[in-house]
């Protein structure tokens, strides 16, 4: 079934276009990546799929609803989370505090239910709390719920984005360059809990350039080249497609395992 | 006695402002404009209408909140800083507008208002105002007030409305606003636009950079300074006092450059606040 | 009538431009509201009527040198106020900006007393007619002098290495800066040229008015910046326009509420926000994820 569907895609900066008429199908419970060279689009194709950007031109369906002119927060509400590439954490707040935000459009109190604290509002934040705790043992993230999200090391910074994502409850998960900056241990643990993820039913898009993790868990990569699609298909197709070769050549060859 | 008693108004002031600059991000240029119509408000609502005191109190602060909404939509609506731009020149035209209105009393101001304030009855509501705006903060309404401030992206993708969030700070920031104003004016018992000016606002703002951005209980500290501040300089010299403002503009530089976090630094409470959450959220 | 009212605007108007410069070149390169540019303003007269008064200079060369000494001024705000809160949260410069403007208002207020000041500036004053149009030689001056100004802006930007490297910066600065272009020191360009155009409206208002006080920045810079947001904030063109439009609608606005004359340009600001927050000129900006 399709979950989301973007056609003819197109966004146009200042005059030059960072994507054009690009078509994107996204079926419940896949794990779908997209890969490209550095500029080809991918994050602007996140930033219209989320609302930061509005499009151009084009049309975004998730779950048949039109969402192309939602702000960012209504898109999270109707169920797609993501993370950022360059992690945008909340760093003076606690890792806890971090995914009880993730949890902001699936509750309901108003300053004046906070202030009078009744036991509606107690109820909620002990929920709030459990599940929050629950999704950072998930991420592996529950010994240091009470550090600064700024004190934490890298890798951890990135897994608590994920906690984040999570937390919002979504049914499509897109995650910006996840492994960037990890080590393969890391990267490991990364492959793992996105696995995790799937298993649990939800549905992930994913930008990456470690193509050890893209070949490994998805179930078909789209790939992008200066704005275009240029293949989309299972793994085994896209590492023989010619086109998809050439567009990576002068980088690293995709057998070598890294393309970036 | 009665500095004790402003002391307290100042301290609702500085902590109200710190919820919409400190907690939430927002520079606002005029918060004494809420606090003026508060005290307007309060004012005639008792003098020509005979409410009682604690109605006049609350209405006030209603008709603050009121225009910081009205203020907020336009302005914080957008990312960049008009709303620092947009409270200045809302205040100097209240100021404006107060000077030049019949019942107001124009720049006579308003005479004749009953002394009703008092250290007790400030304490209280300062308590009341710090109570509420702890509350406020430890929920899920505070929290999204902080991830504004942190990142307001990263806000928006968390599915926090930014714009009503921000609103709804700068609203209450005025209600508390007004409702010190009402106290002012029954603590005087007179009452003129240029009470309220900008300087006052930019030593409301003093307070809260001075006690550190983020901390209610810094904002307090601060208030405390600021308000004793002019009497010790009128001990030492009373020129020193009258152009105590060359001061306040070089203790805002200063204070960004050198100590952004305010005379009671954030890692002290830093050192105190882990352990009290470790009782608790330690399973 | 109608037509000096409108003659009025525009003189008041061309003044508002070159403030609103000053507003939208910094914003345009550093995304901050440089509060203290209304006292660059106020400083700049002072200093054009000390080199009046004092030195008994000719009136040009009291406004080349206060262009020069504004321009001083403003690059060293920068360097002490701003430069060390670069890396920092948005709203510290901020916060520091409207700091130096306390400090300057108040330092020249206790230095040189609440008290306006005639500006002898030795022009002749005369009144010019123009078929049915009449208007005093001061206003000609004025908006000629802008007109100029002006003009070398925009030769400024568009033709020289300076001018390509503010404009670079200002579209994307870490782009810029892996270009080979001094980030500082086309930071200082802009604070410097801003600041002479803001020190320049300061002698021809301190002129026009024949007078000079420590406060007299506080309206005139809340106004260019309403200017540079009615023309679309960070576009130059867009600055002079809106400082224009601004004298013209607050002459004509005055005419029928004369009590509230300051509050039109709040109107126009709100206004502007509501419906056209990019102003007329602006483009919208995307901001990088």
């Amino acid at each position: 079934m399709k979950l989301l569907e973007g056609t003819n895609l197109t966004m146009v900066f200042g005059g030059l276009s960072a994507l054009n008429s690009v078509d994107i199908t996204i079926n419940q419970g896949e794990v779908l990546s997209v890969i490209g060279p550095n500029g080809a689009g991918k994050t602007t194709l996140f930033n219209l799929l989320t609302g930061v950007y509005t499009p151009t031109a084009g049309v975004i369906r998730f779950r048949k609803k039109e969402i192309k002119n939602l702000k960012p927060y209504e898109i999270t509400k109707m169920g797609i989370a993501r993370t950022f590439q360059n992690i945008r954490l909340f760093g003076e707040m606690t890792v806890l505090d971090n995914v009880i935000i993730g949890q902001h459009c699936r509750t309901k109190t108003g300053v004046f239910g906070a202030i009078l604290k009744t036991p509606a509002v107690r109820k909620e934040e002990a929920l709030v709390k459990e599940k929050a705790m629950d999704v950072l043992k998930f991420v592996g993230l529950d010994d240091v719920y009470n550090e600064k999200a700024k004190n934490l090391p890298y890798g951890k910074q990135r897994r608590l984005e994920l906690a984040r994502a999570l937390a919002t409850d979504p049914e499509l998960i897109l995650l910006d360059e996840p492994a960037a900056g990890m080590n393969p241990q890391e990267t490991n643990e990364l492959i793992e809990l996105i696995e995790k993820l799937n298993d649990m039913g939800k549905t992930v898009l994913l930008i990456e350039h470690d193509m050890k993790l893209v070949m490994g868990i998805s179930k078909r990569i789209m790939v992008l080249d200066y704005g275009r699609k240029i293949a989309d298909g299972p793994p085994e197709e896209i590492r023989n497609n010619e086109k998809v070769i050439k567009a990576y050549l002068g980088e690293a060859t995709l057998k070598e395992g890294k393309a970036c | 006695m009665q500095i004790l008693t402003v002391i307290m108004i100042n301290s609702i002031l500085a902590v109200s402002l710190n919820l919409v600059t400190g907690y939430t991000g927002q520079l606002s240029l005029g918060h004494a404009t809420f606090m003026s119509l508060g005290a307007y408000a309060a004012t005639l609502l008792t003098l020509k209408l005979d409410f009682p005191f604690v109605a006049s109190l609350i209405l006030g602060a209603i008709v603050a909140a009121f225009f910081g909404f009205i203020i907020g939509v336009p302005t914080l609506r957008l990312k960049g800083d008009y709303l620092a731009i947009a409270t200045l020149g809302f205040g100097e035209i209240t100021k404006n507008i107060l000077l030049n209105l019949e019942f107001t009393g124009g720049p006579m101001g308003l005479r004749g208002i009953p002394k009703v304030t008092n250290i007790y009855i400030a304490t209280i509501v300062l308590l009341l105002v710090i109570f509420s705006l702890n509350r406020i903060m430890s929920s899920r309404v505070g929290k999204s007030f902080i991830a504004i401030r942190e990142d307001e992206l990263a806000a928006e993708a968390m599915g926090i409305n930014t714009t009503k969030f921000k609103i709804l700070a700068f609203t209450i920031g005025a209600f508390y606003a007004g409702i010190a104003g009402g106290l002012y004016a029954f603590l005087f018992r007179y009452i003129n636009p240029k009470d309220f000016g900008f300087m006052k606002s930019i030593e409301i703002l003093c307070m809260v950079v001075l006690g550190g951005m983020g901390n209610t209980y810094g904002a307090i500290l601060g208030a405390l300074f600021i308000t004793l501040l002019p009497e010790l300089l009128r001990i030492v010299s009373p020129a020193i006092a009258q152009y105590r403002m060359v001061l306040y503009g070089l203790l805002l530089v200063i204070m960004m450059i050198v100590q952004p976090e305010g005379i009671i630094s954030g890692s002290l409470l830093d050192k105190i606040k882990p352990k009290k959450k470790m009782e608790k959220g330690g399973q | 009538m109608f037509f000096e009212q409108l003659l009025n605007g525009l003189t008041l108007g061309s003044t508002y431009s070159l403030i609103a410069l000053g507003y939208t070149m910094v914003y345009g390169i550093l995304e901050l509201i440089n509060f203290a540019h209304s006292e660059i303003y106020m400083i700049g007269a002072f200093i054009g009527l000390i080199m009046v008064s004092v030195y008994k200079l000719p009136f040009v060369l009291a406004l080349l040198i206060s262009m020069a000494g504004s321009c001083i001024v403003g690059i060293t705000i920068e360097k002490i106020a701003y430069k060390p809160l670069r890396k920092s949260s948005r709203i510290a410069p901020l916060i520091s900006a409207i700091g130096v403007s306390i400090f300057l208002q108040n330092a020249v207020l206790m230095l040189a007393g609440p008290q306006a000041r005639p500006f002898p500036s030795g022009l002749n004053v005369t009144s010019l007619r123009f078929g049915p149009l009449r208007m005093s030689s001061l206003q000609l001056l004025i908006l000629l002098v802008s007109i100029v100004l002006m003009i070398v802006l925009h030769f400024l930007m568009q033709k020289t290495k300076l001018g390509q490297a503010m404009r670079a910066t200002a579209q994307d600065k870490e782009a810029a800066q892996l270009m080979g272009i001094k980030i500082d020191q086309v930071i200082s360009f802009t604070f410097a040229i801003g600041s002479a155009l803001g020190g320049a409206a300061g002698v021809l208002v301190g002129v026009y008015f024949d007078s000079v006080n420590p406060t007299m920045g506080f309206f005139p810079g809340l106004k260019g910046f309403v200017a540079a947001v009615l023309g679309g904030i960070g576009s130059i063109p867009g600055a002079m326009l809106g400082g224009l439009i601004l004298g013209l609608v607050e002459m004509l606005g005055a005419v029928y509420m004369s009590r509230y004359k300051d509050a039109i340009a709040f109107a126009v600001l709100i206004f502007i926000l509501l419906l056209k927050p990019t102003g007329l000129l602006g483009r919208r900006v995307q901001e990088k994820v």
